[in-house]
């Protein structure tokens, strides 16, 4: 039975600003799936292809970059030998930035073309946003997951709360 | 003021019914919603708003745009003040604080104004020949004399703590600009239903429809543009963008802009301006044209103009220009005149050097110039010959027409230059400057509104079809077509100074003396008299300027050409294009989960790559850092402490080929690692230095874990990649960082088992193991291994119960009589028993330099191998890592310092070598270094002088081992 007392990755959320929400989002367990070169994982689950997100019910495989992807929302499955298996459980600290203004806040921060015609719901996609390495998922028109470093959260915050204020702010003139 | 120089009825811009007060030089003003400061303060009847760079000359405005070369202000926001903003775009908010600049005393009598009549001494050049001796006066005297006296204005020399924004957009086509060229090629690519971009750097969209307000269509062609945006605005696929001016072409049809965001409203919660970086499939420049003035003798008094100038604030904003004189030589200036008059604006003359018939309804002067000016700080007379002689003729209004210059900077912009159009006297653009970047429209020469319409929607046309689309069919709408008529007068010969450059006071005289003395190439020209290197960059001069010159070496224009056209195309606040740097955003911030609790025990942060740690714990009385590393060492080294290491990198390394890969990439062996145990190991880059070093646990058979320096982390990660996938990409081999999901925290000390005893952690482990434990029912990992010399474990869970797991190792360490120890006690420690850190390992140095030559395995290759074997870098000579000791122990040593055999003078060839580390040891009760030597190991016991040359410390030191403390490691082992 586990006394010591887990921290949340992130603090100060939700927070809402203009036609933009921002909040904390757990994905549940996170692993990371790396093929070993020229292994086919298709026996055991279908691997995605570089921006694809495959939903399975609750569980999730994003692609996360060269050769990778992260499997949220359920236990690593037994891939012996195919691919190294990681867990990124707590590498991370993810948000949700939703709302009519999501795509306005992000394009202040993150060079991607987030037209729905390049960056369709669905997908995903490794970026900078302001400073910041991280991973995008579209989860809808207007409303994006992100994925960050966890030790730079509060950056991460700071920046999307400096945007969302500017974008409102904007709005309002 | 009243507004006594406004025409009833007239202003498309303005909102009559919305006034705003403002201040100019501390006087009170009032214009209406719309107004730009300059229409503001010229409906006031004010045309004085500034002093000239260079001879304080009295100056006004001269445009209705960005190209403002004279009209520049300070505008005062608290105390913050934002200096050279022209008049002519700063809209006009309610408590406006806008300041003339560049003078000395009142605005009307600027006592700097004595430069204009040294105005003789003071041509191109004359700093250079003047100020060059004594030669230690420029800096102290001179320079500061003549920056305080010629400039612009001045910043408040405070950070801008405002509101700024960057951002990226998208799109299949970026129309630049919103004329009629521009309007037509939006309107044509949107029905086709591609995402169009449409920025315009004025408040509303139409260009030159607003000012010239020509019929369109069979409307008036404001209606007509108000039409067309309206449709624009109304599709999904559009983005307008006004107030945003297009600064630049880069690469793979990347477009930079600034979007004045809130610049008009008073300072608030919204962005100031917002840089964009756009990024384009295509796009079009139909950016229109720029009109030129005329030199002539003193064509730069308040109340010279161009001609565009006084129709657009005219048009724009109801400005009364009263009686107007025009100075033209082309069509468009005739044509001014004649809308004038039938605004019923008086044209006192109407001057051309053509020889035009005489049949308009104001009085005409055919084959006249305009030779001179008189009114000190406003125009009061032209004076005009002609054929019967000279005539003074009284104007409060002179405008010049001197043709138009195609807006064509942004075709420049990847280094193409513009080709020289006899036709129409002036540079066009040449085709496919800058890929994807098409131009239209009077950008290209095309001059006549039906000309623009009809070259908008074919350009957009053509881009359609390149992009595979079919263009839809929409009609161009019929539009004046009236020749140019140029006849090219680029100055006029009448004695006297005769403007080009308003901006930075360069004179036709100042381009014919370039010439004379030597400097006839038009970049020459340009540094030797600063023509174009003002703010406006010399929007309305670098044309004539280049003519003046061409006239003055006897070459033709297209021979002398033109200088360099260089984004950004209007001034771009640095504050815009760093927005979101400031202060916090500088860089990111990584804290540790100890973070909090650090902070809240009083330790000082300091920062490590991006992390923030610790550097020492203060307890009562503790005032310096000295006390509290001392104590933290001395509890270290009796008792016990505990420290965050998690900025450690962390690599999990997993796969079948895994140990051999890692044997490739260390110059030891791991592969013979057997699982639960750890090993220290050294990389090497592929030259052959030393890259990082740490430890490698091996986790299981075929899982590694693979520990990095903080400040090498990411480069470890990169390096072992780029091996992986440049030398053996087919191998069984993935890595992934870890350093995240882990929170680790060093024990060390004599306690260090009590203390995991206490937490009910499983401690028996030898020397170098690691194993799988549980602490406070989390899984978590435990390694034996030591970086302070003392019996040493390294505990990780988790990242998310790091923070309590921190507090309860602080609890139960100050139970054991331990502490929590910081950055400084660290590094004391380390430096203490000799090992390495970044200091040492700082890229120009070996495996053998450090003195673990012994590492690099002879029974294996590994990355760097060979090249380390180069003879330069095996030769006798080289400096190795020693130990250094004050002979007189009270003496301090300092980082940085430099070597010297004791009597040999502090100079490079003496050099024997230089320090790394320093640590102030309680342990062995003196100062200790660390340092490189020349054949170190040799010179054991030698006494050497360590120099310091930026603290003036000269230091006798002893060469020894570099490890101070515990030689045989019994106590980590213990």
């Amino acid at each position: 039975m586990a006394d010591l007392i887990a921290t949340p990755a992130v603090t100060g959320l939700p927070l809402t600003i203009g036609r933009a929400v921002l909040a904390a989002f757990d994905p549940g367990p996170v692993t990371a799936i790396a093929p070993y070169p020229g292994r086919d994982l298709s026996a055991v689950l279908q691997f995605p292809a570089p921006g694809q997100v495959i939903t399975d019910g609750a569980r999730r495989l994003i692609w996360a970059g060269r050769e990778t992807a992260f499997l949220t929302g359920g236990p690593a499955p037994d891939l012996g030998g195919l691919a190294a298996v990681t867990d990124q459980s707590d590498g991370w600290v993810w948000v949700t930035l939703e709302g009519r203004d999501a795509t306005a806040v992000l394009a202040r921060l993150c060079p991607l073309d987030l037209r729905a015609s390049t960056f369709p719901v669905g997908t995903s996609a490794k970026s900078v946003l302001q400073h910041l390495s991280v991973l995008l998922v579209r989860t809808a028109e207007d409303a994006f997951q992100i994925a960050a470093f966890r030790s730079m959260a509060g950056t991460l915050v700071h920046d999307l709360s400096g945007a969302m204020k500017a974008v409102a702010a904007r709005a309002a003139l | 003021m009243n507004q006594s120089h406004r025409i009833p009825g007239k202003g498309l811009l303005i909102d009559r019914a919305r006034p705003v007060r403002f201040s100019f030089d501390g006087k009170g003003y009032e214009g209406f919603a719309g107004d730009t400061l300059a229409s503001a303060l010229l409906a006031s009847g004010t045309r004085l708003m500034g002093r000239s760079f260079k001879y304080h000359r009295p100056r006004g405005v001269m445009t209705a745009g960005s190209e403002e070369p004279s009209a520049l202000m300070e505008i005062h926001e608290g105390a913050q003040q934002t200096p050279n903003v022209r008049a002519t775009v700063q809209e006009i908010y309610e408590g406006l604080d806008a300041r003339s600049q560049n003078h000395l005393g009142p605005l009307a009598f600027d006592l700097l104004a004595v430069n204009d009549w040294m105005a003789p001494f003071l041509s191109a050049g004359f700093y250079y020949k003047t100020f060059m001796w004594p030669r230690a006066f420029w800096e102290k005297l001179y320079e500061p004399a003549i920056r305080r006296a010629a400039g612009l204005g001045s910043l408040s020399g405070r950070h801008d703590e405002a509101v700024y924004e960057k951002a990226f957009a998208h799109c299949d086509l970026l129309v630049i600009g919103a004329g009629p060229a521009g309007l037509m090629a939006a309107l044509v690519a949107a029905r086709a239903g591609v995402d169009v971009i449409l920025a315009d750097e004025d408040v509303r969209m139409g260009g030159r429809l607003l000012a010239d307000q020509p019929e369109v269509g069979g409307q008036a062609g404001p209606d007509w543009a108000a039409s067309v945006v309206a449709e624009l605005a109304s599709l999904q696929n559009v983005r307008l963008m006004t107030r945003t001016t297009v600064t630049g072409a880069y690469d793979d049809g990347t477009f930079g802009a600034l979007e004045r965001v809130s610049l008009h409203r008073a300072p608030g919660e919204a962005p100031r301006e917002c840089f964009w970086r756009i990024v384009a499939k295509r796009a079009i420049l139909a950016a229109g044209a720029l009109e030129r003035p005329i030199a002539h003798p003193d064509n730069d008094r308040p109340g010279v103009m161009l001609a565009s100038g006084l129709t657009g604030q005219l048009a724009k904003w109801g400005v009364n220009p009263g009686r107007v004189v025009i100075f033209s030589n082309n069509e468009s200036g005739l044509a001014a005149a004649r809308s004038l008059t039938a605004q019923g604006i008086e044209i006192a003359a109407y001057v051309d050097p053509r020889p035009i018939p005489v049949t308009e309804d104001f009085p005409v002067y055919a084959g006249a110039e305009v030779v001179g000016t008189r009114g000190r700080l406003g125009l009061k007379d032209v004076a005009v010959r002609h054929k019967g002689g000279i005539s003074m003729i009284e104007a409060r209004t002179l405008a010049l027409a001197g043709g138009w210059n195609p807006t064509l900077h942004l075709t420049c912009h990847l280094n193409t230059r513009p080709q020289w159009d006899e036709n129409i006297a002036a540079f066009v653009p040449k085709a496919g400057a800058v890929p994807g970047l098409s131009v239209a429209g009077a950008a290209r020469g095309r001059f006549s509104t039906a000309a623009c319409l009809a070259d908008g929607a074919a350009v957009a046309g053509e881009v359609l079809a390149d992009l595979g689309l079919r263009a839809p069919d929409v009609p161009v709408p019929g539009a004046e077509d009236a020749p140019y008529g140029i006849a090219p007068l680029w100055a006029v010969d009448a004695g006297g100074r005769a403007w080009l450059d308003f901006a930075n006071d360069v004179t036709t005289k100042d381009v014919k003396l370039a010439a004379q003395e030597g400097f006839r190439s038009v970049e020459h020209m340009k540094r030797y008299t600063t023509q174009g290197m003002a703010p406006d960059q010399g929007k309305s001069s670098n044309v004539a300027a280049l003519a003046v010159l061409a006239d003055a070496t006897g070459q033709g224009i297209p021979e002398t050409g033109t200088t360099t056209y260089r984004p950004p195309f209007i001034p771009v606040s640095i504050a815009a294009m760093g927005a979101g740097g400031r202060a916090e955003g500088f860089a990111p911030r990584r804290l540790l989960t100890s973070d909090a609790r650090s902070r809240a025990m009083g330790a000082p942060m300091i920062e490590a790559g991006l992390w923030y740690r610790p550097s020492y714990f203060p307890r009562d009385g503790e005032t310096d850092w000295r006390t509290a590393c001392d104590r933290e060492v001395r509890q270290v080294r009796e008792d016990v402490g505990v420290a965050d290491v998690s900025t450690l990198g962390k690599i999990d390394v997993q796969g079948a080929d895994a140990a051999r890969f890692l044997d490739f990439v260390y110059t030891n062996t791991m592969s013979t690692l057997a699982p639960g145990k750890v090993r220290y190991g050294l990389m090497l880059r592929e030259d052959g230095f030393v890259l990082d070093d740490g430890t490698c646990a091996r986790l299981g058979p075929e899982h590694f874990l693979v520990t990095t320096t903080t400040a090498a982390a990411g480069l470890v990660m990169r390096h072992m990649d780029f091996v992986h996938q440049a030398f053996c990409g087919s191998w069984d081999v993935r890595m992934s960082s870890v350093t995240e999901s882990w929170a680790q925290f060093c024990i060390a000390g004599p306690k260090a088992g009590a203390l995991l005893e206490a937490l009910e952690v499983e401690a028996e482990l030898p020397f170098m193991g690691c194993a799988p434990v549980t602490v406070g029912g989390v899984q978590g990992r435990l390694f034996r291994i030591s970086f302070s010399g003392e019996q040493g474990y390294e505990i990780a869970v988790p990242t998310r119960y790091g923070a309590a797991l921190f507090d309860r190792l602080v609890e139960a360490a100050h139970a054991q009589d331990g502490c929590a120890y910081g950055m400084e006690a660290l590094n004391v420690l380390r430096v203490e028993k000799g090992f390495i850190t970044h200091a040492e390992i700082h890229g120009r140095v070996t495996a053998d330099d450090v003195g673990l030559g012994k590492m690099v395995s002879a029974k294996k290759d590994c990355i760097g191998k060979a090249a380390s074997l180069r003879p330069g870098l095996t030769e006798a000579g080289r400096e190795q890592l020693v130990g250094l000791m004050p002979v007189n122990q009270g003496e301090v040593l300092s980082a940085g310092a430099h070597l010297y055999n004791e009597r040999d003078r502090a100079t490079r060839e003496h050099n024997q070598g230089y320090v790394t580390s320093v640590a102030p040891s309680p342990t062995l009760g003196c100062w200790l270094g660390l340092g490189f030597l020349k054949d170190g190991r040799a010179r054991h016991g030698q006494v050497i002088r360590l120099d310091d040359g930026l603290r003036g410390r000269k230091v006798l030191v002893e060469v020894c081992d570099p490890v101070f403390f515990d030689a045989e490691g019994g106590r980590m082992r213990g």
